[in-house]
């Protein structure tokens, strides 16, 4: 018993939305996926004509449609927009690598210029040789951060205007969840931003075009279109953290499909009572990064690395910013506690 | 109508998104199925799978009589949701696909 398309009325529908309900048919489905991101593209007003963009790939499914459909509501709708594409490598042997091979593809067949910045030029350590040091439970932690920057520095060596990056519906989501589970007030209020500000030196603004897509209907994109996409998971990532958000939201997804956007919304119309402590937005005494204490995130994860200290960073070290900043030893009691590795 | 002797047979594929390695790594499988008195639903299809094709962490692709939520399912290239999800009804030579979505983008 096939059901109608919903919007067109005429050819079988293939797939029901999960954000919407309807059942729609393949050219339906493809045409309203396309305008949904045009519309989040121009009521957030995130393009400027004639910007250039790099787009964050990995050669993951949510990259890979993201480059797709820019590329074709560029034409559309004439943004003026020079596209290209950022890889970012971080040295996880077996997963990156492959991955990489399919945004060289990527590159092929959309016909934009690409760059691959990686961890090992950037920072000198690879991701394998870093999961070596501090083991498999905070290692994710090394990888997100050091990213972020690498994403920064790889666009202002290209001299792009903003970076967009192919996080989806159920990524935000998952996000809220994480940071209300933790209680990370700071992060809750900044997380749903379509668009980061950019203020602070070294820090292009990023967007998310893709905020609202939710990840089913990205997968279905690329299933349908034949879109081509690497897909397993990392295999440092099974004990993240946000993997048991993910289950949790899956779960929620399942019961009453609406409950990605509707925790999106409520992300998005949080208040902070007055009174409550928040970090002020500095910027990092060594390498000028934006950053709400004294030294980034990423120079304490380096400096943890560098001297054999695993836990530096992980965790809160206010109090020893200042120290290592002035290049004062630690105390034996401060280096065993900074030492200790959970694998 | 139960059919008499004959056996229906459906192709059953892991699209990439690493639903595969659960199956040693074979995406396309050509599934031959016992003939019984009644049409094979989804549902009785999953626990055949389950027994038959499934080599490892039965848990990342079923959770309970259902698929394990992030696992979409396709059945002639059709969402499963427009189809009766287990209770579909499954007819010779139809194509079923699975495709996971729980990795990074």
């Amino acid at each position: 018993m096939p059901v109608v398309c919903s919007c067109c009325a005429q050819a079988r529908a293939m797939l029901k939305r999960p954000k919407t309900g309807h059942s729609l048919c393949r050219e339906c489905f493809f045409w309203a996926f396309e305008e949904e991101v045009h519309e989040t593209i121009v009521s957030a007003s995130l393009f400027t004509r004639g910007e250039t963009v790099a787009i964050g790939a990995s050669g993951g499914k949510d990259s890979t449609v993201l480059a797709h459909v820019l590329k074709v509501l560029n034409d559309r709708h004439h943004y003026g927009l020079k596209l290209l594409l950022l890889s970012v490598d971080e040295g996880i042997t077996g997963y990156r690598d492959d991955s990489l091979e399919t945004v060289r593809r990527n590159q092929r067949q959309y016909e934009l210029p690409l760059k691959i910045v990686s961890y090992e030029e950037l920072y000198g350590w690879t991701m394998d040789a870093i999961v070596k040091q501090v083991g498999l439970k905070n290692n994710c932690t090394f990888c997100g951060v050091f990213r972020r920057q690498a994403l920064d520095r790889g666009a202002m060596m290209l001299k792009v205007d903003k970076i967009c990056t192919g996080h989806n519906a159920d990524d935000i989501a998952e996000t809220v969840l994480m940071n209300v589970l933790r209680g990370d007030i700071a992060r809750l209020r900044r997380c749903t931003a379509i668009c980061t500000s950019g203020e602070g030196e070294g820090a292009v603004p990023r967007c998310k075009p893709l905020k609202y897509a939710y990840e089913k209907e990205i997968v279905l994109y690329a299933y349908f279109k034949r879109l081509d996409y690497f897909s397993t998971e990392c295999i440092y990532s099974p004990n993240a953290y946000r993997g048991h958000a993910r289950a949790f939201l899956k779960d929620l997804e399942a019961v009453r499909p609406s409950a990605i956007m509707d925790v999106i919304h409520s992300g998005e119309n949080l208040s902070v009572r007055e009174g409550v402590r928040m970090p002020v937005q500095g910027t990092c005494n060594r390498c000028g990064y934006i950053s709400s204490q004294a030294l980034c995130k990423s120079c304490m994860l380096l400096e943890g690395l560098n001297r054999g200290l695993p836990r530096l960073g992980i965790g809160k070290h206010h109090r020893l910013h200042g120290k290592i900043l002035a290049q004062q030893p630690l105390t034996l009691d401060e280096e065993r506690k900074l030492k200790a590795v959970d694998f | 109508m139960g059919a008499l002797g004959f056996m229906s047979y459906f192709l059953v594929s892991f699209s990439r998104g690493g639903a595969e390695l659960l199956f040693a790594g074979v995406r396309n499988h050509q599934v031959t199925l016992p003939s019984q008195s009644q049409p094979w639903t989804m549902k009785q299809l999953l626990v055949w799978i389950r027994a038959n094709l499934l080599k490892e962490r039965p848990e990342l692709f079923l959770q309970g009589d259902t698929v394990r939520p992030g696992i979409l399912v396709l059945i002639n290239d059709a969402d499963w949701e427009l189809m009766g999800e287990l209770s579909y009804l499954l007819q010779d030579q139809d194509n079923v696909v699975f495709i996971s979505t729980l990795h990074g983008g």
